[in-house]
């Protein structure tokens, strides 16, 4: 019997935003609720983070800005992502993110976005919700 | 010890109580209380009632005394706020040196007393804006500063003789403040009437703020060279900031960020004692930032508690004499991370509330938010009704008439020793462990602090704990907010700028002073002139850093969670 494979989930940080409290915090809640979390650690590069995603063979990237530069990083991301041929990899994104800019990042192909405030519970529903193992 | 309060009385008072908490008790089977416990933001219980029988060793010469006076808990000045308010020093930078100028002016224009700078995230990593890593963060969460140039431009018009001016900074803080000087002296005004603060706290950035460069010991090093060179040539200037703000805002107990910030300054106190510095003449440039969370008594007892601390750790660990040098001097931001990005107008009475604990917490300084911060760079209009709350504050309401008005409140002294008690235990701990260089290797606070974060936020989804317009009184329909955009075309026109500079400097002594900076860095001289001389050069942040980074090596975070 061939067991189903966990959700594989990357959290990262991308760019030189040193806010981590969000970031850690969801990849602990995402750890609690049953799924493999891989933490990227700071300051990590739009290539540093899609190598470790197709690396690490994950289904979700999970991005986090508290710094102004989302519209940016989230971007470069989903431009290499697509690049690699590996767009099937679910990308979600959080922190400070204002409401006029979540449609842009949709628009790039963002899954979602949990501006800061979001339930964690609300992150962990949805995952289980929209992610299957690729 | 002379107990202010007669034993038999205490005792009588003590029983009396137990009596009326047993008539409480049968009040609340009646009517249930709101809730099953009490406690603070922090998670301190806290009771129905305080009497003299919680404090009933109280001494009031001892651990009061009076403003001015060992150990400090009532303040550090003697006047405090009757001889002058505390300096609103509200944090500014966006864009370009020419938009964060014309910020800088309006500010000033609007009654404000001191400068504080933001720097955007390349700078305070140490990049210039044309880096690779820099792309797409230039001028987001403040300023751009690639050259002396830049500096320039960003002071222009302002008196800094006569302003202090403090500087966000931290492991480029040699690099920022060498060009300050340097612009400064370029205006004719020289370094010793400098006054203003350079943050650069490293310690803290491995613990929570996370702008890394170097490892912590290299780190240390420098900041060391920084206070022997401000003691010696810019005494106005305080050559750190010893920041408990940003471990609060990484989620720590008010106690955590009380004793994480103190175990900092002892090792920096020690690694200055090594460099063979008399504490007398370097303690007293020493300064301190603190958070002003929401849960308001428990920040006033948190800043009571690190003036007595402070006071005595400088007395009794380092045998300081001079009473300056025992003085913990503090800056105070209200707590970003208190602020909520649903029904944003709200955090303008958050801020209210936690500048109103820093005041009667006794800040030298203070910087409210904006209540748009949480959504973007605030706006010239919500920077404004920021600085208008101190105004308020301390004109309007009439806190500011007398010193340390909460002294002697059964609640607030109670809370003020227990404060104290956990945040020794803390500091006891990080002794055992070899001290705070120590820990961070262990990883010690930066766990500790993840770990209260996480309760917290579980406690919130629970709603143990309510962030109104969060997890309570929530609405659909938001009132449209108006932010600050960044200009698109900003980050073109900072490189520019920077390569124009780079084309008319006289490049062959911007190479030799970087060599010569790269050989003070590899042996023992002070960093400090020779950044200064580069600065001057127009060498850029990131020449300078580079050099730091070749010399000491590049620290990586742990990407532990």
């Amino acid at each position: 019997m061939v067991m189903a494979r966990k959700i594989r989930i990357l959290v990262a940080k991308p760019g030189l935003d040193g806010h981590d409290r969000g970031a850690r915090i969801i990849a602990r809640a995402l750890r609690d609720a049953g799924f493999e979390v891989i933490y990227t650690g700071l300051h990590q590069s739009p290539e540093q983070i899609v190598s470790a995603a197709i690396q690490e063979d994950v289904d979700l990237i999970g991005l986090s800005s508290l710094a102004a530069a989302h519209l940016y990083l989230f971007r470069k991301v989903m431009e290499l992502l697509k690049a690699q041929g590996a767009e099937d990899i679910m990308v979600v994104g959080g922190g400070i993110i204002p409401e006029g800019d979540i449609e842009k990042l949709k628009a790039m192909g963002v899954q979602e976005i949990f501006p800061s405030g979001s339930a964690l519970d609300t992150i962990v529903d949805w995952v289980r919700r929209h992610v299957k193992p690729r | 010890m002379s107990p202010l309060f007669k034993e038999d009385e205490v005792a009588g008072i003590a029983s009396a109580r137990q009596a009326w908490q047993k008539h409480l008790q049968e009040k609340l089977s009646a009517s249930p209380p709101r809730k099953e416990s009490f406690s603070t933001v922090s998670g301190r219980q806290i009771r129905a009632l305080y009497t003299p029988s919680d404090i009933k060793d109280f001494d009031y010469r001892t651990q009061l005394a009076f403003p001015g006076q060992y150990p400090y808990t009532r303040g550090v000045q003697t006047s405090m706020y009757r001889g002058r308010l505390w300096t609103m020093r509200m944090f500014a930078g966006l864009e370009s040196a020419e938009e964060t100028n014309e910020r800088f002016h309006h500010l000033v224009n609007q009654g404000q007393t001191g400068l504080s700078t933001a720097f955007d995230m390349p700078t305070l990593m140490g990049y210039d804006t044309e880096d690779a890593r820099s792309r797409g963060e230039c001028g987001r969460c403040g300023v751009a500063i690639d050259t002396l140039k830049d500096m320039e431009i960003l002071f222009n018009g302002l008196p800094v003789d006569q302003l202090t001016t403090s500087m966000t900074i931290n492991p480029p803080a040699p690099v920022l403040w060498a060009m300050y000087i340097a612009m400064a002296e370029k205006r004719g005004i020289l370094r010793k009437k400098l006054g203003g603060t350079i943050q650069n706290d490293m310690l803290k950035e491995f613990i929570a703020q996370k702008t890394f460069m170097c490892a912590p010991e290299p780190s240390v090093r420098l900041i060391v060279d920084t206070i022997e060179f401000g003691t010696r040539e810019v005494p106005r200037w305080n050559m750190i900031s010893i920041s408990g703000y940003h471990i609060r805002e990484a989620g720590s107990t008010a106690v955590q960020e009380l004793a994480f910030t103190l175990a900092d300054g002892i090792a920096y106190v020690e690694a200055a004692l090594q460099r063979g510095l008399d504490v007398d003449a370097f303690a007293p440039r020493l300064s301190f930032f603190f958070n002003a969370h929401i849960d308001f008594f428990e920040e006033i007892a948190k800043y009571r508690a690190a003036r007595r601390m402070w006071a005595d750790i400088m007395k009794k660990r380092f045998k300081a004499k001079s009473g300056r040098s025992m003085w913990l001097r503090f800056h105070t931001q209200t707590a970003g991370c208190s602020l909520t990005a649903p029904q944003p107008f709200n955090n303008v009475v958050r801020t209210a509330v936690e500048a109103l604990a820093a005041v009667l917490g006794g800040t030298q300084s203070l910087h409210t938010n904006s209540f748009d911060e949480v959504l973007a760079i605030p706006t010239e209009e919500a920077a404004t009704i920021a600085l208008r709350t101190q105004q308020i504050l301390g004109e309007e309401t009439g806190v500011a008439n007398t010193i340390d008005p909460l002294g002697g409140s059964y609640f607030v002294e109670s809370l003020t020793n227990e404060t104290e008690e956990a945040a020794y235990e803390y500091i006891n701990k990080i002794d055992d462990m070899g001290g705070m260089l120590k820990a961070i290797e262990r990883n010690y606070p930066q766990m500790e602090i993840a770990d209260a974060a996480y309760r917290f936020q579980r406690e919130l989804d629970a709603k143990q704990k309510i962030m109104v317009g969060v997890n309570k009184y929530v609405v659909k329909e938001e009132i449209p907010v108006d932010i600050y955009h960044v200009d698109e075309t900003l980050e073109e026109r900072q490189i520019a700028r920077t390569n124009e500079v780079k084309n008319s400097r006289d490049q062959k002594e911007v190479e030799q002073c970087l060599e010569r900076l790269g050989e003070a860095c590899a042996g023992n001289d002070n960093v400090m002139p020779y950044l200064i001389e580069a600065a001057s050069a127009y060498a850029t942040l990131q020449e300078m850093c580079d050099v730091f980074r070749s010399v000491f090596g590049v620290y990586h975070d742990p990407s532990t969670f």
